[in-house]
């Protein structure tokens, strides 16, 4: 395949589309707010099964005449799979045992799947560990990034993985999926998966850039995309693939998980190609930005 | 030509070996099996338990694969669910309250590879079903009953050295005391300050004197803070160990997590609300005078001692002090070198204790030991079949009766008390009863049986059908360059079960899904290289040195690329629980065996395919 796409003359384009899709994330993040799974808003959520499809009305009028007003009532999987969350500000550990009992007196059939109970304490730590390694993370990798290449590297870096956080909470705030521990661990990936290919992506600009003299920034850039097109492209598709079974066949319990990561794939795959190249070329990088110092002395070597 | 050294080749063939070897376990099914241990947690299994539970087997005709005693009980492990289950009812009636039965699969590892140290997997709980808990531990309170029992402490001290204080009263955190005049002051500081070292050579208290206005100020030291949170947390650790093994859960696990928190996990339990009424429950202990021989019936009880030899004695029926109120007790010897026992109360406790014993100097104290039991009998149901039905008891027994040498407050001691070795089993006894600081649960999480079981067979599932479509997909891309990555692969997968499982690291549903991850990620390296030999190809050189050059150039990409990603997964391993720690250590684990398979193992497999032929012409 000898490919030669002119990248960079999108390059208006994807930024436009770069900042509107940021702007939406931000404005339904900070509007709506992002939909906090159990692990982080704390509650009780108790899950069961039934024989048979569950009626859910019924059930929610179970809750009522015990006294719950706050809880929502949902099919989990199956129509004979039952999620009851309930928000519980004190932080009572016992409400999943009161519900669980209540439901098998109302139906003998009732199974106990599982049950969950988050403290508010408990929530608002892992809320604020989440951020916080979230953060370093982002940090290290900087500093990893400014020190193997150069630190208009690192900002590219590390602006095309903020990019690729911020749209997918975003994306899970507008969709109002649940975001919870597991997901949080799959943006994490997310953020290892799309460094792994910014950094091929940028490596093989750090070689261009030392190569030949005398070609655009711009030139360089787009090569060096087209070379490693395939390698992007082929690597996506593989852990799609997996992802995809995950998300078909792993259950219930990881759906969210997958989810973030397919987007994750997707996204991170967009912006190692321009997000980081649109930052170089915006810091306008240039070949002596990447030449390798040379040795004190090296010239005085060659004399015999 | 592309050669390793044999050497190379060795290295490859050990580590793959060893991963072979240790994920081999993982291959033998678990075999049901039923865990037998005495009742009273104190006695460990031995000889005759073991032939009467071969008995009580043989004589039903269950077939066993084997009985054997282990650490501190008896496992006897069985061929099929059915003789399980059999063996389990015939167990429990035979031995009633004698022994604690439970249900549980033990790996049917063979001893050669248990020698070197293998073993399965280790589930989860989201795998395996069960429970765990959180608790925090309430250090807050700790601290305050330790400051109001030093409060009263010093009162006493002040009153018996006739030491004028004004005022004193604790706020806070804080002890404030304040005294008439300078002279009171001075003697009071001098006592604090020689109070104010510990044996560690740390200093106890924060000390604010105001030599002004005659006033001290103390808090404990930061020092004396944090020892006091390691005991009241080791104290309540070891309280719930007790009280876990009272379960009879096979493998429970009690462990401190942080500075004030411990988890408890028990797989396979199902009733929660049982669990944690025992995890929960408080007040063990009775402090009462012993009955004066002439007092009524009506106001006296009798107990037996929990030495059987000491027969029994009559205890008033009134409690002076409950198990709750011990904050501490430690064995020590008194002024002669004998035995004693240290027992502190907390504030409320002292005044109680100081109450009771005003006045009853001379007479004896008796100290019980309360235990919540279950008591099994075999009953005919109304189908005239034999079952077991259940009852809660409590069971108190005297563990000391001391005669009363003075009045008790907050600290007083317990003489007489036999060897240095029976003194420390009745602070320990004491302390068993008793939680240093209350504790509350802050996180829960139940899993059924069903949804554990679901969740492997998904789980299993999709690893297998991301597996093949990933080797389907490489086979049809690169040929035989792709036969080698898949090699290289399936190689990966061996060696992450094979060191996750030697590490002893336990595989979580997120960490199924990182192994998942790791397989889609792993050809990476592949396709980077491979990508790397077709240019290198395309750019006119030689097939053999387009090998060698696609290798060595895609090599410092490969290791600038995970080695990021690897940062990430260490920062979520640091900030992650339970779950989504299990996550992180196969994506890390992964990340590192599939750099070795991806670079080394593949490029061994290209040599042996292409290294020693003279290749004209190469397709990628």
């Amino acid at each position: 395949m000898n490919l030669d796409i002119k990248f960079m003359s999108y390059r208006r384009l994807a930024t436009i589309g770069s900042l509107a899709l940021l702007i939406l994330s931000i404005g339904s993040l900070s509007f709506k707010g992002l939909n906090l799974g159990l692990d982080f808003s704390g509650g009780t959520l108790i899950e069961v099964s039934y024989d048979d499809a569950a009626d859910l009305s019924e059930i929610r009028d179970l809750m009522f005449n015990n006294g719950f007003d706050d809880f929502q009532v949902v099919n989990f999987g199956s129509n004979s799979d039952v999620l009851i969350k309930v928000a519980d500000k004190d932080g009572n550990s016992q409400l999943g045992d009161v519900i669980y009992k209540f439901l098998q007196k109302a139906d003998s059939s009732t199974e106990l799947k599982r049950i969950e109970f988050v403290g508010p304490q408990i929530g608002s730590e892992l809320r604020d560990q989440g951020g916080l390694g979230m953060l370093v993370a982002l940090g290290m990798i900087l500093l990893y990034v400014a020190f193997r290449f150069q630190y208009k590297f690192a900002l590219g870096a590390v602006a095309a993985l903020a990019h690729d956080v911020v749209i997918i909470l975003g994306l899970f705030s507008i969709l109002s999926w649940d975001f919870d521990l597991t997901v949080l661990a799959a943006l994490l990936a997310v953020i290892g998966y799309s460094l792994n290919d910014t950094i091929v992506v940028s490596d093989r600009m750090r070689e261009n850039f030392r190569g030949e003299r005398g070609f655009e920034p711009e030139e360089i850039v787009n090569r060096s995309i087209n070379q490693t097109l395939a390698r992007t492209l082929i690597t996506s598709l593989t852990t799609l693939l997996v992802l995809f079974a995950l998300f078909i066949f792993g259950g219930d319990m990881i759906r969210g998980f997958s989810q973030a990561l397919i987007i994750g794939v997707l996204i991170g795959t967009y912006s190692s190609i321009y997000v980081v190249a649109n930052m170089l070329l915006g810091l306008s990088i240039t070949q002596d930005d990447l030449a390798i110092p040379e040795p004190e002395g090296a010239e005085f070597d060659d004399m015999p | 030509m592309n050669r390793f050294s044999i050497w190379t080749y060795v290295f490859i063939l050990s580590v793959l070996s060893i991963g072979i070897i240790y994920s081999l376990p993982n291959l033998y099914p678990a075999k049901p099996a039923i865990q037998i241990a005495y009742t009273d947690s104190g006695k460990s299994a031995d000889q005759q338990l073991l032939i009467q539970v071969r008995d009580i087997l043989d004589n039903k005709d269950i077939g066993t694969e084997s009985v054997g005693l282990k650490e501190n009980n008896i496992v006897a492990k069985f061929n099929s669910l059915d003789d399980q289950l059999a063996g389990k009812a015939a167990l429990q009636r035979a031995l009633l309250d004698q022994a604690i039965v439970a249900l549980n699969l033990e790996p049917s590892t063979p001893q050669w590879l248990r020698d070197i140290g293998g073993g399965p997997l280790k589930l989860g709980l989201d795998l395996s079903g069960g429970v765990h808990f959180l608790l925090e531990v309430d250090i807050d309170s700790a601290l305050d009953n330790r400051l109001e029992s030093l409060l009263n402490e010093y009162r006493k001290k002040f009153r018996d050295d006739r030491i004028n204080v004004e005022s004193s009263r604790k706020d806070n955190k804080d002890l404030l005391f304040s005294f008439s005049s300078d002279e009171d002051y001075t003697k009071a500081l001098k006592i604090f300050t020689q109070d104010n070292v510990t044996p560690l050579g740390t200093s106890l208290f924060d000390l604010r004197p105001n030599a002004l206005r005659n006033l001290v100020e103390l808090s404990y030291s930061q020092s004396a803070i944090k020892e006091i949170r390691d005991y009241a947390v080791g104290q309540n650790l070891m309280t719930l160990r007790n009280r876990v093994n009272e379960l009879g859960v096979s493998e429970p696990i009690v462990q401190r997590q942080g500075s004030s928190r411990i988890v408890v996990q028990l797989p396979g339990v199902q009733d929660t609300t049982a669990a944690k009424k025992i995890i929960g429950k408080t007040a063990n202990l009775e402090f009462r005078l012993e009955a004066a021989s002439t007092s009524s019936r009506l106001r006296k009880e009798e107990f037996d001692f929990q030495d059987e030899r000491m027969g029994s004695a009559f205890l008033e029926k009134n409690i002076i002090v409950a198990g709750e109120r011990v904050t501490n007790a430690n064995s020590g010897f008194d002024e002669s070198g004998f035995a004693q026992v240290n027992i502190t109360l907390d504030m409320q406790g002292g005044r109680a204790m100081q109450k009771a014993t005003n006045g009853n100097i001379g007479r004896r104290l008796g100290v019980l030991f309360v235990e919540q039991k279950n008591k099994s009998v075999l009953k005919k149901d109304s189908n005239g079949e034999d079952v077991i039905e259940q009852s809660s008891y409590i069971e108190k027994k005297i563990i000391s009766l001391a005669t009363v040498q003075a009045v008790l407050g907050t600290n007083f001691r317990i003489t007489g008390v036999g060897s240095p070795q029976e003194a420390s089993e009745l602070a320990l006894l004491l302390r068993a009863g008793a939680l240093a600081a209350p504790m509350k649960f802050v996180e829960e999480r139940t899993v059924g049986p069903s949804l554990g079981k679901e969740n492997i067979e998904l789980g299993v599932r999709s690893i297998i059908i991301g597996l093949l479509s990933v080797i389907a997909f490489m086979l049809f891309y690169y040929r035989w360059f792709g036969l080698a990555a898949n090699i290289a692969l399936f190689a990966n997968v061996v060696l992450i079960t094979g060191f996750m499982s030697l590490l002893g690291a336990t595989l979580t549903l997120p960490g199924i899904a990182g192994i998942v991850l790791t397989i889609g990620m792993a050809v990476d390296a592949n396709v980077l290289i491979f990508s790397r030999i077709r240019e290198e190809l395309k750019a006119g050189k030689e097939p053999q040195t387009a090998i060698q050059e696609g290798f060595s150039r895609a090599f410092v990409t490969i290791v600038d690329a995970n080695v990021t990603t690897l940062i990430a997964s260490i920062i979520l391993y640091a900030i992650g629980t339970g779950p989504v720690k299990g996550f992180a250590i196969t994506l890390s684990i992964g990340i590192l065996t599939s750099m070795f398979t991806a670079i080394l193992g593949t490029r061994a497999i290209i040599n042996i395919m292409y290294g020693n032929k003279n290749l004209k012409e190469l397709r990628v």
